[in-house]
C-alpha cells in the first residue's frame, strides 16, 4: 500500500493486528510456548516484555547516532539485558510466587527473537516517538497473543479462567493441554484458525471483485 | 559416573530442550526443511553450548561471586562473542558450510537454548564436568529433535496436505505430536 511518510497510527495499529508478532510473523516462540501454561503466568509474561521492549526501543532510538554500526547487535542485547535484569530483580522482590513459577524464563526475555528483530528494523532507525509507538503496538500484540494462548490452555487443562473455576467439578480436565505438546498444539491450530480467518476475507474480496466486473 | 549417565539421558530424551522446555524453538521451525542443514546447525549449536558450558563454568566460580547482578549480561557478551569466533571458524574453514547455514549461524546468539542452557547450569548448581555432559545431552537433544522434525517435514513435502494448514501451523501440530511421543521417555527411570 502507497506509505508517503510513516503514520504513528498505522505503526500502532499494525503491532496489534496486520503484522501481529505472535500470530502473523511468528517470532518470540520460546517464551510464548513455555509460559503459557495459565492465563496469570501469561499476563506476567507479557507485561514484562512489555517493559523490555518499550525500554529498550525508546534508548535504541534515542542512541541510534552514537551506536557504530558494527557492534550494533551487541550493544542492542546488552541494553535489552539490562532492562531484563531490571525487571527480572523487580519481580524477585515484588512477586516471588509467580518470579519462581515462571523461574529461567524471565531472564529468557533478552533472547525473544521479536524483541531484537524490533530494534534492528525499527528502533534504529526512527525517531524516539515513532519508535514508543511502534514498540507499544508490538507489545500490546504480543500481550493479547500470550494471553489468548495461555487462557485457552488453562480453560482446557484446569477449567478454570485465572483461577476462577469455570465448569463446576464434573468437568475432567485435559491434563495435556498445560503439559508441554498442548502448547505446541494450542499455537498451531490458533494460527490455523488465523490463516483460514485471512483466506476467507481473500476469498471474500474475489468474490466481490468479480461482482463489481458481472455488474459492469 | 552413573549421575553423570543420569545427566546427560534425562537431558536428551526426557527433558529436551527444545520439546519439553521449548528453548530454540525458532531455528526448529526455521532451519528444518532439510535434513543436511538442519543436522550442521545441530552439530555447531553442540559446538556452541560446550564453549557456552565452559564459560559459564569459569564466570561462575571466579568473577560472578562477586557480581551476582551482572550474571545475565555477562553470559550475553561471552555467548555472543563465542558465536562471533565460531562464524569466522566456518568462514575460514568451509565457506559452503557457511553458505548452508546463512542467517541463522548469528542467530545462535540469540537462540534461548544457548542462555537456557547457562541459567540452568547456573541454577542446578553444576561443576565443570556436569556442566559439560550437560551441555552435551542438551546439544544432542537439540540436534536429535531438529532432525527428527526436519525428516518429518521432508515427508510432509508430497502428501496430500491442505493448503490452509501448510507451514508454520502444521509444523507446530507435528512437534505438538512429537513432543507428546518424548513424554514417553518420562518413564525411563521412575522405576529404578
Amino acid at each position: 500500500m502507497p506509505k508517503t511518510k510513516p503514520d504513528a497510527y498505522q505503526e500502532f495499529i499494525k503491532g496489534l493486528w496486520r503484522e501481529n508478532p505472535v500470530f502473523v510473523q511468528v517470532l518470540g516462540m520460546c517464551p510464548m510456548l513455555a509460559v503459557t501454561n495459565s492465563a496469570e503466568n501469561a499476563i506476567v509474561m507479557g507485561g514484562a516484555t512489555f517493559f523490555v521492549l518499550v525500554g529498550s526501543s525508546c534508548l535504541v532510538s534515542a542512541l541510534q547516532r552514537w551506536i557504530p554500526r558494527q557492534v550494533r547487535i551487541a550493544t542492542y542485547i546488552i541494553i535489552i539485558a539490562t532492562f531484563v535484569t531490571v525487571i527480572d530483580l523487580s519481580l524477585e522482590s515484588l512477586l516471588p510466587r509467580l518470579h519462581k513459577e515462571l523461574g529461567p524464563f524471565i531472564p529468557l526475555i533478552v533472547v525473544n527473537c521479536m524483541i531484537l528483530g524490533r530494534q534492528e528494523a525499527f528502533a534504529s532507525r526512527h525517531s524516539v516517538r515513532l519508535a514508543l509507538v511502534d514498540a507499544l503496538g508490538m507489545a500490546i500484540g504480543f500481550f493479547f497473543a500470550l494471553f489468548a494462548l495461555g487462557s485457552v490452555r488453562e480453560i482446557l487443562g484446569v477449567g478454570s479462567l485465572l483461577g476462577v473455576n469455570l465448569f463446576g467439578p464434573n468437568f475432567e480436565p485435559w491434563v495435556i493441554m498445560i503439559l508441554p505438546p498442548g502448547g505446541f498444539l494450542t499455537l498451531g491450530l490458533l494460527l490455523l484458525f488465523f490463516n483460514w480467518l485471512k483466506e476467507r476475507k481473500e476469498q471474500l474480496l474475489r468474490r466481490l471483485d468479480a461482482m463489481e466486473a458481472q455488474g459492469q | 559416573m552413573s549421575d553423570l549417565l543420569w545427566i546427560f539421558i534425562s537431558t536428551l530424551l526426557i527433558n529436551n530442550f527444545v520439546l519439553a522446555y521449548f528453548l530454540g524453538i525458532c531455528p526448529f521451525l526455521g532451519v528444518s526443511q532439510r535434513l543436511d542443514t538442519a543436522f550442521r546447525l545441530g552439530m555447531a549449536t553442540v559446538f556452541v553450548m560446550l564453549i557456552t558450558a565452559f564459560c559459564v563454568w569459569f564466570l561462575n566460580t571466579y568473577i560472578l561471586i562477586h557480581a551476582p547482578y551482572l550474571r545475565l549480561i555477562s553470559f550475553i557478551v561471552v555467548i555472543a562473542s563465542t558465536v562471533q569466533f565460531i562464524e569466522m571458524v566456518i568462514k575460514k574453514l568451509s565457506p559452503a558450510l557457511f553458505k548452508a547455514l546463512g542467517i541463522f549461524l548469528p542467530l545462535i546468539t540469540t537462540n534461548c537454548a544457548i542462555l537456557g542452557l547457562a541459567i540452568f547450569t547456573t541454577n542446578k548448581g553444576y561443576g565443570l564436568v556436569q556442566g559439560l555432559v550437560y551441555a552435551l545431552g542438551a546439544g544432542l537433544g537439540f540436534t536429535l529433535a531438529l532432525v527428527l522434525m526436519a525428516g518429518l517435514r521432508q515427508e510432509t513435502e508430497l502428501a496430500p496436505v491442505p493448503r490452509l494448514i501448510r507451514g508454520t501451523a502444521m509444523n507446530l501440530i507435528i512437534a505438538g505430536i512429537l513432543s507428546t511421543a518424548f513424554m514417553g521417555f518420562a518413564g525411563l527411570f521412575s522405576a529404578t
